[in-house]
């Protein structure tokens, strides 16, 4: 390499811009402007009833959000529930997903056919997915969910009213997300099973482990770093919920339901107040930023140990 | 590598001679009823709808019999081709096409924009190329729930249209990033030869590195179609003008207007996601590597 003539660095500088340019002009319109905007707006009164245009209000956006006794609560609320969603959310997710991929991970004949159908729904918009489900969790004693469970309880389990109860309905819409994501993490804790070298197999059946130590000491290490990615992404997803919450409960009952997104898109879209919207947006990157800055650190504390 | 090839013959040898023994027989067939009661399990809510959108709307709200197969018909289709068939409700096709465009758009757009970037950044020395790498690798860290708000305010002289729709999705640093980590692993001796002879960059580019990227390009136009199509927060804030409305956000609007006609409404959900379920079952293998791969890429 060191005999040939090497490229200089700045010689492509014309196709380098050219070949960017498209690409950096669209993210700049309309992800790094956006952004700025909204740190920008957060610190304003704007209102679409407002004639006279924005005002200037320094932090009272983020005091009414942060601090202020009447106006803080609901938004504590709705970031509890974000952060118990995820509770949910991503250890049940991710233990099917692992479980599911375990399953699937044998060699037998047509098994493509059984894990294409744990993919299905990631193909399923969202917005179908809750409407599929709004049927299933019919309060009335006609609802699929509540005639499945009257059957198999024999009478027994009375009709419940999943969305409409303040103490199940996060649960809920737990149960319809994780039935939505569960294939697409399957995927990716399959491709990390295979990156498992055969031979540590091998080696603990050599060493007569049974099926479950083999799992413990030899799958579950493998997958470090697969599990570790998947537990982030399951996080943020979870911070991000917002399209069945508009559909199925509209943030209720009683703010059962309420989470970070949805009540951006209602301060701005409902009530007008884009200033409270972009502060509440500025606060979700923040949080965004302190877990991938967590991931950064959980992941670099692996490759040492590694 | 071979030595992984060697040990999985021997893996699948060894099988072949287990498989004989009447216990391991047992086993497999306990393994595929497992396997197919969990899926059955898994499909329910699916094949509940499938169902549900061929019968009348009283027998699908019916507890478990909403999975019984009686009375079958396509009266619900064709009612839903008849409702969305005039100026107040919209025509079914338009949304279709607004789906199709919006997403189209989207991707072959973004399979241009993203990769050309990307392949600047990876191979191309420029002044400020560092620095944009940095800012990339930086947004793709952004969900795009952290900019609607603004958006939305940026863009609210432009609503019911379909630029707004496609223009902020086409360039996508998550795109750039994958299309980026795969330019990288290329073999560098054929671009470098090339560039030597007098290859300008952008012909190295499209002779040699498209035809070289198969699998990055099938990837990122899967994933980002996905997203395209099921599309729903933006074109909710955005879009209300029945001419403009793509899919997922209409069988919103249908589900939310009195009265709830369940049959009509899994018939449009079925239609909804019939073309996507269609390239979905040709390309599952596609699918489902790129999902695999964009996660450990990322």
């Amino acid at each position: 390499m060191g005999k040939t003539k090497r490229i200089k660095f700045g010689q492509d500088n014309l196709a380098g811009i050219l070949m960017s340019l498209p690409g950096l002009i669209l993210l700049v319109l309309f992800v790094v402007v956006p952004f700025f905007t909204a740190i920008v707006l957060s610190f304003y009164n704007v209102d679409f009833s407002m004639v006279d245009g924005p005002k200037f209000w320094g932090f009272e956006q983020y005091r009414r959000i942060l601090v202020d006794p009447v106006t803080s609560p609901i938004f504590y609320k709705a970031l509890m529930n974000n952060f118990t969603f995820a509770l949910i959310v991503v250890p049940v997710q991710t233990g099917l997903a692992v479980l599911l991929a375990v399953m699937l991970n044998v060699k037998l004949r047509g098994i493509a056919f059984f894990r294409s159908f744990f993919f299905l729904p990631v193909v399923f918009p969202m917005s179908l997915v809750a409407i599929i489900w709004a049927l299933m969790f019919s309060r009335d004693s006609l609802g699929m969910l509540n005639g499945l469970l009257n059957m198999l309880s024999f009478g027994f389990i009375q009709p419940i009213d999943w969305l409409g109860d303040p103490k199940i309905a996060l649960l809920s819409i737990a149960l319809l997300s994780v039935w939505a994501g569960v294939g697409f993490q399957m995927v990716i804790v399959l491709a990390g099973l295979q990156e498992i070298p055969l031979e540590l197999y091998e080696a603990a059946s050599l060493d007569r482990a049974n099926w479950w130590q083999r799992f413990w000491n030899v799958t579950i290490p493998g997958l470090r770093n697969t599990l570790i990615f998947v537990i982030i992404i399951t996080t943020i997803f979870s911070l991000r919920l917002f399209d069945q919450i508009f559909i199925l409960t509209k943030g209720g009952p009683i703010d059962a339901t309420q989470t970070v997104m949805y009540q951006a898109v209602t301060s701005a879209f409902v009530e007008g107040n884009v200033g409270r919207a972009s502060a509440i947006t500025v606060v979700f990157v923040v949080i965004i930023i302190i877990i991938t800055l967590i991931q950064r650190l959980v992941l670099r504390q692996n490759r040492e140990v590694k | 590598m071979t030595t992984h090839e060697l040990s999985s013959k021997k893996e699948v040898m060894r099988r072949i001679r287990r498989s004989r023994s009447p216990k391991k027989v047992f086993k497999t067939v306990l393994h595929y009823l497992f396997l197919t009661f969990v899926t059955a399990i898994f499909f329910a809510p699916i094949a509940y709808m499938l169902i549900g959108s061929l019968k009348p709307t009283a027998e699908v709200l019916d507890g478990i019999n909403g999975f019984a197969l009686k009375d079958l018909s396509f009266a619900n289709y064709l009612q839903v081709f008849s409702t969305f068939n005039d100026d107040s409700m919209g025509f079914l096709w338009r949304f279709y096409s607004n789906s199709v465009i919006v997403s189209f758009v989207i991707v072959f757009g973004g399979l241009i924009v993203n990769s050309m970037i990307a392949y600047a950044l990876a191979r191309l020395r420029w002044r400020g190329r560092n620095a944009i790498q940095v800012i990339i690798v930086l947004l793709v860290i952004l969900p795009f729930e952290a900019i609607a708000i603004p958006l939305f305010y940026l863009l609210r002289d432009y609503r019911n249209t379909y630029f707004v729709q496609f223009l902020p999705f086409i360039a996508s640093a998550f795109s750039i990033y994958l299309f980026y980590t795969f330019f990288i692993g290329l073999p560098l001796e054929i671009q470098e030869s090339a560039r030597l002879d007098g290859a300008s960059p952008w012909r190295v580019f499209r002779a040699i590195i498209v035809p070289m990227s198969k699998p990055v390009f099938a990837s990122v136009t899967i994933l980002s179609f996905l997203s395209a199509w099921s599309s729903f927060l933006f074109p909710l804030m955005m879009v209300d003008d029945p001419l403009y409305v793509p899919l997922p956000l209409e069988i919103q609007v249908y589900f939310t207007q009195p009265p709830t006609d369940w049959g009509p409404i899994f018939a449009f959900g079925v239609i909804l996601v019939l073309p996507v379920l269609a390239v979905f079952l040709l390309f599952q293998r596609w699918f489902i590597q790129s999902v695999a791969a964009s996660a450990i890429k990322g």
